[in-house]
């Protein structure tokens, strides 16, 4: 057993925080502040080959993997968790589920531009009324004539409006339950598809979250991704992968925190002396970087759990879990150690706290990862 | 067109500290990188490549581990990458290092070699110079632009006070400063084929024609007499002013002192 990560791995952090710190760092607060989606940074991503890292090559990918690619989530996260998730919604929601089910043709049409940067991506499986419980699904696609119409609304949809590709689940069979949902790949061109409301949020504030709309949206029987009546296992497939992304941003967001805390406490002076020279401080920063550690040995098997075992959804459980209620402490206490400039915006961490909030909600709830553990932990039981 | 770069990994001495009773770098644990000049003598290797079409070779003399420096200049787009390493090499001053880079230089064919001005840990800028002069050929120093036309490359040569525009007949050396070219960022694909399907050249002693008396610390005439940190002439003053009141407060100062 080797925990050291390979040279590879090493170089590209360093590349990956090169970048962070002089392409994304310098906007961080602006787009929170302007709710602004940095189109540029975007754009610079897909130049350098960041959005489509474990991809392989003869796909348009760069032909890493897995672990790459958190890392990459994790470094932008610890300056910009907006640009994080934007990353991470692209590769683990979009790029992942065309690449594991797609067709040749669909790989060709839709998972190329993906994985060069070209296009953007998003996931639509939130509905108002399917949240945890995505079995509720209330948008419905039926065959007419050679290809299918889909009707309902998606919520909450990172991306939303700004991606090119939209990877969404819709109910074909409703008297199957969860086998009549099935997934498509809606193009943001088809007819009869628009965006609707913009969301305004706590957090990850330059994110685009916005509401999809189907109105007799038109596709083809060619959009059909995986067998028909099979989507909820893509939903649950895909979210298990995007759970190493998020895992991964909660890192950054902890691990970010705690770097600009260090450097505040070494030249805060109260009662003489820096804030570092207290043992309270101390100890506090001890235990932050205790249980960021403990985070990211998670996260990292997970994403190597990923690239190497077909049953990965317990340990991308636990990473998501684990490093999203560390991001949460850690920035909590960091705005803490900070005292009132903890408080207000010329501080990073006041943004990284409302930014840790988010990663214990979304791709599964921390409840939700319980269940995850849980089940796979007891299995079924029998009936009493 | 054939290009060679010539590299060499430093300690980031952005990190580094001086121990003051040995007057030596410390080295350990510092993270090391490629000496700035050379990333930018690299960059505008690559931009020649980009606009013209070139095949640049990357060579660096160092211990095992400046490999390191190698993988990251394919990962950045290098076409090929040596490393010239050997016990026989070691404790080299600048006329030991430019005579086994020169005699490693003659094993390759080449339009242009491009250097670094000097490098972080050294601060020589000899190295450059003399690899061209042991190889009999044109040295155009400091360059801040260079270009390639009809065989001969144009270099923008910076001056304290003014710049010199020189044109060479190839081959030539030309050493870079870094404000010659902005590196370009390294790809995660050019990372992972860099070390999973390029391979390192690695030159010993065995594989240059060269006479002992000048490679390594034997073939070093340097001696380093003593060296030692300059120590702190007391605390500097910080005023904050707008440029033009600072100007005139520096100017007042200097003047007091009778330095102008």
């Amino acid at each position: 057993m080797d925990f050291e990560l390979s040279k590879e791995h090493e170089l590209a952090r360093n590349l990956f925080r090169e970048f962070a710190e002089k392409e994304v760092k310098p906007l961080a607060q602006e787009v929170d502040e302007g709710e602004r989606f940095p189109d540029e940074t975007v754009e610079k991503l897909a130049k350098y080959g960041f959005l489509g890292i474990p991809i392989p090559k003869d796909k348009g990918g760069q032909g890493c993997d897995t672990l790459t690619y958190a890392i990459c989530v994790e470094e932008l996260s610890r300056v910009c968790a907006t640009t994080g998730v934007i990353v991470s919604a692209h590769t683990s929601l979009s790029c992942d589920p065309i690449f594991k089910y797609g067709s040749p043709e669909q790989m060709e049409k839709y998972l190329r531009p993906l994985a060069t940067g070209e296009k953007l991506g998003a996931f639509g499986l939130t509905e108002p009324g399917a949240g945890t419980d995505a079995s509720g699904q209330r948008t419905k696609a039926e065959r007419v004539g050679s290809g299918w119409v889909l009707n309902g609304t998606k919520v909450f949809i990172t991306n939303g409006g700004k991606a090119q590709v939209y990877v969404v689940f819709a109910m074909t069979d409703r008297s199957k339950g969860t086998r009549g949902i099935s997934c498509f790949i809606v193009p943001s061109d088809a007819p009869g598809f628009s965006i609707g409301k913009k969301e305004s949020k706590m957090g990850i504030r330059g994110s685009a979250t916005s509401e999809l709309l189907f109105e007799n949206c038109e596709i083809g029987a060619e959009n059909l991704l995986g067998e028909e009546g099979h989507g909820f296992g893509v939903a649950m497939s895909t979210l298990d992968g995007g759970r190493v992304g998020i895992a991964a941003q909660a890192l950054g967001i902890a691990q970010g925190a705690l770097d600009e805390t260090v450097t505040y406490v070494k030249e805060r002076k109260q009662f003489g002396k820096p804030l570092a020279a207290f043992q309270n401080t101390q100890f506090q920063l001890a235990e932050l970087k205790t249980r960021i550690e403990a985070a990211r040995l998670l996260v990292y098997s997970a994403a190597w759990a990923k690239d190497h075992r077909k049953n990965f959804g317990f340990d991308a459980a636990m990473a998501k879990l684990f490093a999203a209620e560390t991001a949460m402490a850690v920035t909590t206490m960091c705005v803490q150690l900070h005292g009132g400039y903890g408080y207000i915006r010329d501080y990073p961490v006041e943004r990284m706290m409302r930014d840790a909030k988010i990663t214990e909600i979304y791709e599964g709830t921390n409840e939700v990862q319980r269940m995850v553990i849980a089940a796979q932990l007891i299995g079924k039981l029998k009936k009493a | 067109m054939k290009i060679i770069v010539c590299i060499k990994q430093v300690p980031n001495t952005n990190e580094v500290k001086f121990n003051p009773e040995t007057g030596t770098l410390i080295r350990e644990g510092i993270p090391s990188i490629i000496n700035p000049d050379d990333k930018a003598g690299l960059e505008a290797a690559l931009g020649l490549k980009d606009r013209y079409g070139a095949q640049v070779t990357v060579l660096s003399m160092g211990p095992p581990k400046a490999e390191e420096a190698l993988r990251e200049a394919l990962a950045m787009g290098a076409d090929q990458a040596a490393l010239l390493t050997d016990r026989a090499f070691g404790g080299a001053d600048t006329w030991a290092t430019s005579s086994t880079l020169a005699a490693a230089i003659r094993l390759f064919e080449y339009d242009l070699i491009i250097t670094g001005r000097q490098a972080i840990d050294g601060d020589t800028a000899q190295v450059g110079p003399q690899i061209a002069e042991r190889l009999g050929i044109p040295n155009i120093s400091y360059a801040e632009k260079l270009d390639v036309q009809d065989n001969r490359v144009i270099v923008k040569r910076q001056y304290e006070d003014r710049y010199h525009l020189i044109s060479s007949p190839m081959p030539c050396l030309v050493t870079a400063l870094s404000e010659l070219a902005a590196p370009r960022y390294m790809t995660p694909r050019g990372i992972f084929e860099a070390y999973r399907e390029r391979e390192v050249r690695v030159i010993t002693r065995g594989d240059l024609e060269i006479d002992d008396a000048n490679i390594g610390l034997k073939g070093s005439p340097t001696r380093v007499f003593r060296s030692f940190t300059k120590g702190l002439k007391g605390k500097g003053q910080v005023v904050a002013l707008d440029p033009t009141e600072s100007a005139q407060w520096l100017v007042d100062r200097l003047g007091e002192k009778f330095i102008i």
